[in-house]
């Protein structure tokens, strides 16, 4: 069956935002699918609302459209593009859900778009349980016993027939959101009220339980001539109940005999048969009993799914690059295997080496929120590690997690152990090592935990051998001692650490004894065939593969695991650096441990490293490879923190020189440098005791801004209004010492604040763009909208930001790009802060203008000069408008105040394209998942200062024919302008109160700004209850008046859409 | 810890731990990439004379059980694998890995470079080697794998066969309560197996579509076959090169078109020199669970288990006698062929699996339709 020549044109529907559950893997598989249908001639027109990915980017697709993931506007587009038809599988549950709200709304017909990878009745026989559960049934598959109710009282009575604990799972809703496991009643009824409101079809899934079963997944491929593979097997290592995308798994699996694995293969084929997936590739999971071997399926992922992008990285075969081919017609055995180039892809992948995949999560940022982990995922990210061995491929992944903390010195108490071997929690595995290192037995540790004692038992004699290193020494350890530690995956910093010396000794001693790492290849067949691909990871065989070129060659330091502040955005610049790079003749190498990205796709770059971004890792690879030079600018913090050290050993560092990244880094010396130049910052002094701290707070004036020195994300950011709240910081909330001291800022209140990115070639710097943000300064840069061009500052203020930006770019010799953090408070432009470095929001930005802003960094990072690139001077202009939305994770973490401050604690964001401001904000809330309401009563509440705004904000909303009400401060002086306005009590005050209205569902809008000091109780109840009954909480007055510039946008414009493509054509200011 | 040394005939030399027996034990040294099913490789008499090395680095996790023998006892000749598990973690195990092979005298190397020696396999071919846990002395093995036969004109087959004809009537068992097995169908038919090395899940296999199977020796007379009065006749799998099996060829060849002929593997080989085809070495053979195979008849792809060194030529078929069913989409080499004019059919991999994946059962239903058809 050859490629269908009867389609012209294919319509992809990306993932939207990164949210937890749905990440960059789905990036991953949109732009496989993209370039592989393109590759084959289809035109594709792609859709997204996320700007930051790589599959949005312009020459990814003929059509590129960034717009809401709605039915309004796709089907706009599908009227303005007239698709023939629509790859529904690689745009995860969103892309999947949307296809079938489609189909049934009748779109896909009208417009006679055939729905290709799998049909309608397909989707929904594995997405709705319950048919799921039948059509299982019917092909002698054991489901655990279950039940779909609507009501508590029908899950009560159902859970006293099959007995606690019971999962919970709301219909619909992904990754598990909403879902649970219930031990008693009391939490029966605690969870089914959650589940039930938060499932768009108010039903939950009540289950028997198999917790402790084992848990395994499949990925399995299909072509329409019913050709059927399985591409990997992956086993975790937590035990059901815990989320497969919060548990470390491995693959392949470990613990089973070919029997059992066959009847497991047997099992998957038999469903994708029966659920009728005609092709492409789906995930199917399965429990075990480790007691009796029954085997119970769990579900299957009609589509592309985090798994799949797991088993992609894992065994080399791009499952979602093979599925598009597969949706258009081509057999398994049409299409090759591109890594082996002789063999077809029609074949299982076998490994001669075990991958590791663990999971990142963040509670940190989230205080209140429950860290025990169940059967809905809460990890922001994750680290994949290969190694020729678990213990090896194991230690690898825990370092490649950056927690940060220097191993085995987490704080961990002896008391906790069994609790925190029960009940799992991120730190489940230190516990676990901790428990052998306090002479727990690994039956003891698989009776609390459950996990299979194979992987008990890698974990212990890992623990074993350490205990023997700590009884050698450098010095004295042999060669032996040396290659056994690195062939079970201890890092030389462990070593250093056991021995106390300096890392690098261990890495010298290790080598002049020969103990060198070499590098295998990922080659889907165990070294059967040759393989061509170089995609490799480090191990301590005899042989290496890594053959390395005499090419001029760059090495790109990627992001490593996704968390909140470093982001995909971060790979976008990663994977564009590579293109660019190759685009002038350079072999482009890329080193990164996230699974998910584009950039650990084998083809992104001439050469895949596979690798934790240590010290350590990355010096492996120069060593081999030898490159002309290395850029650390394009991976967020992970790799800026790794510019000194590897410059330090001679490794060439090309774009911003080190030491003038460290400079900007380095708040101090940043102050310095900015008095040098006259250029306004708040005022500020950094403290290493809490007297300090004090006096410096007295000196500039309260509020301040207090916080570690070198944070990312804002991590530990404190706005302190009174002495009492930085002698608390100083006393819990950091540790800081002589060389990391606390930093204290003035924090400027009421201040407007902007983002800017530019580029300089140490002569000449471009400002790409100027952003304004939509809440004000103390929202953290990553947290509040922004829109370009600005819109509300003066020009003469534009012009001071855009002259102190080209004095600190050539003050900071910055060679690439540098982003730059303003706040103006009465008039005054202070600068925030300095990264010397891509920043967040180089994709959106780059998207706006048209121009790749990381193609061009390279090209000056190589000596090219602006000019050489664009004759544009000054700043970039943009032909619209566009507004990039924050997309925050509370949802996931009941109970957390969803306040926003200068932490920041967004996963995603979504761009808005408007003709004029209010539209694009509009449609950024829209995709944001936090639509404005078109009619209802607006909630008002600000604090004595605001009042004349709101009041003029007021006027505006009752305009749109909206009621208002407000607490009684507020209402007075809205109805003094002669508005009519509804009294309502405070929470404090009396009832019923604005909880109360929200709670009933009337109230559409609320406005609430902080009375200056720390938000009190009352704000936080608001906040709360307008995140969970989903009624868009506004926390600024700017916020305010873009709601109403958009809330009347809504009612004036139509419902229109813009690609990419046709936006940029207006204005080609780039070569 | 004690330590064990490879020694292969051209002077490579891996060395690594010693786990199974202490002994020295010498052979052709060949690779398996499945990634499970180690224990029905240990078994599968396919593999007498050879020293395994095993791609899945992590071998010995799930132990070993009775039940899943392929056949009395071990035939490899030694095992070289990245690393051995020192526990059995498997609700099945009854045996850990390290007894069950110590027990029955196998050597095993482990820790070494199994990748860079398969890569080194598979630039130079496969060739004759020694594990040795015992000697010291790499040069002397290497001189010893020097000295050793070659498979090449090794009549293997005949060592491995059984001694005297036996009945087998047992059927596959669950390995779960949720496996799928269909109860055996009634026996219809009696098959004359020639053991060759044969794997007993060929035998269930065959119980399995109805089958009362009585297995005959390798040496075994067509007349004497014939005597049984069987409905059809088998010829299974087994070890090393078909050439010097003259003896079989020509039994064989008496007894197409008198009933008919199901072969695997090795039976395959002997039904390719039967009709007047040629057979040779592969350079290193095809072991593991994973080969594409196609169905010419069907067009569908199967993934199948392989295990064999040598393969019959397609060019050197009478294609107006014979008709090719199956091939290879890796290497394009004869996977299949049926008579022509004859219910004569067979294949060079392993529907039977055990290791592998279970795509290609449907041979077995083949051959009971075939014999339905001759009565
Ligand atoms: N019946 C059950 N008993 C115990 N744990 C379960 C059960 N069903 C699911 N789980 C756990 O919940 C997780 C999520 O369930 P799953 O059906 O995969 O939903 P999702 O669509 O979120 O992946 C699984 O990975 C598993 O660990
Ligand atoms: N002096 C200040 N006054 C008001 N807001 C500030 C001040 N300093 C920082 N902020 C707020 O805190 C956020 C985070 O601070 P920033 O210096 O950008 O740290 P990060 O490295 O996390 O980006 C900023 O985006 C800004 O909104
Ligand atoms: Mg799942
Ligand atoms: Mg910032």
């Amino acid at each position: 069956m050859p490629r269908r020549n009867d389609l012209k044109r294919i319509l992809i529907i990306g993932s939207g935002p990164i949210v937890i559950g749905q990440a960059c893997e789905f990036d991953y598989s949109g732009t496989q699918a993209a370039k592989a249908l393109r590759s084959d001639g289809y035109e594709v027109v792609l859709v997204n609302s996320n700007p930051a990915t790589i599959m949005t980017d312009p020459e990814l697709a003929d059509r590129t459209y960034v717009e809401p993931l709605t039915l309004p506007y796709l089907e706009e587009i599908i009227r303005r593009e007239r698709p023939d038809a629509l790859l529904s599988t690689v745009g995860g549950q969103t892309g999947l859900n949307l296809s079938v709200e489609l189909a049934e709304a009748g779109i896909l017909d009208q417009y006679g778009v055939e729905l290709i990878g799998a049909k309608i009745d397909a989707i929904k026989k594995a997405e709705d349980r319950l048919l799921f559960k039948d059509a299982m049934r019917q092909i002698g598959l054991e489901t655990p016993r279950s039940k779909l109710v609507k009501s508590e009282a029908e899950a009560l009575e159902f859970a006293e027939r099959i007995g606690y604990p019971c999962i919970l799972r709301p219909s619909f809703t992904l990754g598990g959101t909403g879902g649970g496991i219930a031990y008693n009643r009391d939490d029966l009824v605690e969870v089914i009220e959650r589940g039930l409101a938060l499932s768009p079809v108010h039903e939950v899934l009540i289950e028997e339980s198999v917790l402790g079963w084992k848990e395994f997944e499949l990925e399995v491929m299909r072509d329409l001539a019913d050709n059927v593979i399985i591409v990997c097997s992956i086993e975790n290592f937590d035990p059901m109940g815990v989320h497969t995308g919060d548990s470390i798994t491995v693959a392949p699996a470990q613990t089973l005999t070919d029997r059992e694995y066959q009847m497991m293969r047997d099992g998957a084929i038999r469903c994708l048969r029966e659920i009728g997936v005609d092709t492409g590739g789906s995930n199917v999971q399965f429990a075990i009993d480790p007691k009796t071997g029954r085997m119970v399926i769990i579900e299957m992922n009609p589509r592309v799914s985090r798994s799949s992008a797991l088993a992609s990285k894992a065994t080399g075969f791009p499952i979602a690059k093979i599925a598009a081919k597969l949706a258009v017609g081509y057999r398994l055995d049409e299409i090759r295997n591109d890594i082996t180039r002789k063999t077809p892809a029609c074949f299982e992948p076998t490994i001669d080496y075990v991958v590791v995949k663990i999971p990142k999560w963040q509670f940190e940022k989230f205080p209140g929120a429950d860290p025990t982990l169940g059967t809905q995922m809460k990890s922001v990210g994750e680290v994949m590690a290969i190694g020729r061995t678990f213990k090896q491929a194991m230690w690898k992944g825990l370092r490649s997690l950056e927690t940060g903390k220097a191993f085995g010195s987490e704080k961990l108490d002896k008391n906790l152990i069994p609790q925190k071997l029960i009940t799992p929690t991120p730190d489940r595995f230190n516990y676990i090592r901790f428990a052998f290192e306090s002479g727990y037995t690994a039956a003891d540790i698989h009776e609390m935990t459950a996990i299979d004692p194979w992987f008990l038992e890698q974990v212990e004699e890992v623990i074993r051998f350490q205990k023997e290193l700590a009884r050698e020494n450098l010095a004295g350890a042999s060669r032996d001692t040396l290659s056994r530690a690195k062939r079970y995956g201890v890092s030389d910093a462990q070593l250093a650490q056991t021995w106390n010396v300096p890392e690098l000794s261990v890495r010298d001693k290790r080598k002049t004894l020969g103990v060198r790492a070499v590098f295998n290849r990922v080659d889907t067949c165990a070294a059967e065939f040759e393989s061509f691909t170089p995609y490799l990871y480090s191990s301590y065989e005899s042989a290496c593969e890594a053959d390395p070129s005499d090419r001029r060659k760059v090495m790109i330091l990627g992001s490593g695991p996704n968390r909140i502040g470093q982001g995909i955005e971060f790979d976008y610049c990663c994977c564009h650096a590579s293109f660019a790079l190759q685009e002038l003749g350079y072999e482009s190498i890329m080193v990164n441990c996230n699974p998910e990205t584009v950039s650990t796709d084998y083809d992104t770059s001439d050469r895949l490293y596979f690798e934790p971004l240590t010290l350590e890792h990355v010096l492996n690879i120069v060593d081999t490879e030898r490159p002309d030079g290395v850029i650390v600018q394009f991976g967020g913090q992970t790799p800026l923190t790794l510019a000194l050290p590897l410059k330090r050993q001679g490794v060439p560092i090309i774009g911003t020189d080190p030491e003038n990244i460290d400079l900007a880094e380095d708040r101090q010396l940043f102050g310095k440098l900015l008095d040098d130049l006259g250029i306004p910052a708040p005022e500020n002094g950094s403290a290493t005791s809490a007297e300090e701290a004090c006096a410096i707070a007295r000196r500039i004036g309260y509020p301040v801004l207090v916080r570690p020195s070198y944070v990312l994300g804002g991590r530990a950011m404190v706005i302190a209004y009174d002495e009492e709240t930085v002698r608390e910081y100083m006393r819990e909330a950091v540790t800081f010492s002589q060389d990391r001291p606390v930093l204290i800022d003035r924090f400027l209140e009421d201040a407007a604040e902007l983002d800017v990115d530019a580029l300089s070639d140490g002569e000449d710097v471009l400002i790409a763009g100027i952003m304004e943000h939509i809440e004000e300064a103390g929202v953290h840069s990553g947290d509040s909208s922004c829109v370009l061009p600005a819109q509300s500052i003066p020009r003469q203020q534009l012009d001071t930001i855009a002259d102190y930006t080209v004095r600190l770019a050539k003050a900071l010799h910055v060679i690439g790009l540098m982003n730059v953090q303003y706040a103006i408070q009465n008039g005054t432009v202070y600068v925030l802060e300095v990264n010397p470095r891509a920043s967040r929001t180089v994709p959106y930005v780059s998207k706006a203008t048209g121009v790749a802003l990381p193609k061009i960094a390279v090209g000056l990072m190589l000596g090219k000069r602006i000019g050489d690139y664009t004759d544009a001077r000054g700043v970039l202009p943009v032909p619209q408008e566009f507004v990039k939305s924050p997309v925050f994770p509370f949802n996931k973490f009941p109970g957390v105040d969803p306040a926003l401050g200068p932490e920041m604690r967004s996963t995603g964001e979504v761009m808005g394209v408007g003709a004029n401001f209010g539209e694009a904000f509009a449609k950024a809330q829209i995709s944001a998942g936090t639509p404005l309401p078109e009619k209802g009563t607006v909630f008002i509440s600000v604090n004595e200062h605001h009042k004349p705004e709101a009041v003029d904000v007021a006027r505006k909303f009752a305009a749109l024919g909206f009621q208002l009400v407000a607490t009684r401060g507020t209402a007075a002086a809205i109805r003094s302008a002669g508005l009519t306005c509804k009294v309502v009590f405070k929470v404090n005050e009396g009832r019923p109160n604005a909880v109360d209205l929200l709670k009933a569902g009337s109230i559409q809008l609320a406005v609430y700004t902080t009375a200056g000091a720390p938000a009190f109780f009352d704000e936080k109840a608001i906040r709360r209850s307008a995140v969970t009954h989903r009624v868009p909480c506004i926390t600024t007055m700017s916020g305010a008046r873009a709601a109403a510039e958009a809330m009347a946008a809504r009612r004036r414009d139509p419902i229109r859409v813009w690609s990419l493509q046709e936006i940029h054509a207006r204005q080609k200011t780039v070569a | 810890m004690p330590s064990a040394i490879l020694a292969l005939e051209d002077g490579a030399v891996f060395e690594g731990r010693s786990f199974g027996a202490s002994a020295e034990r010498s052979g052709e040294v060949v690779f398996n990439t499945a990634i499970t099913g180690y224990q029905e490789v240990f078994t599968d008499p396919s593999y007498a004379g050879q020293i395994v090395i095993l791609t899945n680095p992590q071998i010995g996790n799930y132990g070993t059980n009775a039940a899943d023998n392929e056949s009395a006892h071990p035939f490899i000749e030694g095992l070289a694998v990245r690393e051995f598990s020192s526990i059995a973690s498997n609700w099945r195990s009854d045996e850990a890995t390290r007894e069950f092979l110590s027990r029955h005298g196998i050597p095993v190397v482990s820790d070494l470079d199994t990748r860079a020696l398969v890569r080194h396999l598979r630039t130079r071919g496969v060739m004759r080697g020694v594990l040795s846990a015992v000697e010291t002395d790499a040069a002397k093995l290497v001189e010893r794998a020097r000295q050793i036969p070659t498979m090449a004109g090794l009549d293997l087959a005949s060592r491995v066969s059984t001694a005297e004809p036996y009945g087998w009537d047992k059927p596959v068992e669950p390995c779960s309560p949720s496996e799928i097995v269909p109860a055996a169908a009634g026996t219809r038919f009696h098959v004359a197996a020639y053991d060759f090395g044969i794997k007993q899940n060929i035998l269930r296999r065959l119980v399995q579509v109805g089958c009362r199977v009585t297995v005959v020796p390798a040496p075994t007379s067509a007349e004497d076959v014939l005597a049984l009065n069987p409905d059809g006749v088998f010829l299974s799998n087994g070890p090393g090169d078909p050439e010097p099996l003259q003896r079989q060829v020509s039994q064989v060849r008496k007894l197409i078109g008198k009933k008919p002929v199901f072969g695997i593997c090795l039976g395959h080989q002997i039904l390719g020199l039967a009709v007047g085809g040629r057979t040779y070495k592969l350079k290193f053979g095809h072991r593991g669970a994973n080969h594409p195979v196609i169905n010419k008849v069907t067009n569908k792809v199967e993934i199948t288990s392989h295990n064999h060194g040598f393969a019959v030529d397609p060019d050197s078929l009478n294609l107006n006698e014979v008709e090719i069913t199956h091939m290879n989409l890796n290497d394009q080499t004869l996977e299949g062929f049926r008579h022509r004019s004859h219910p004569v059919f067979c294949v060079q991999y392993h529907p039977e699996a055990a290791p592998g994946p279970h795509d290609s059962h449907y041979l077995f239903d083949d051959f009971v339709k075939l014999m339905a058809g001759e009565r």
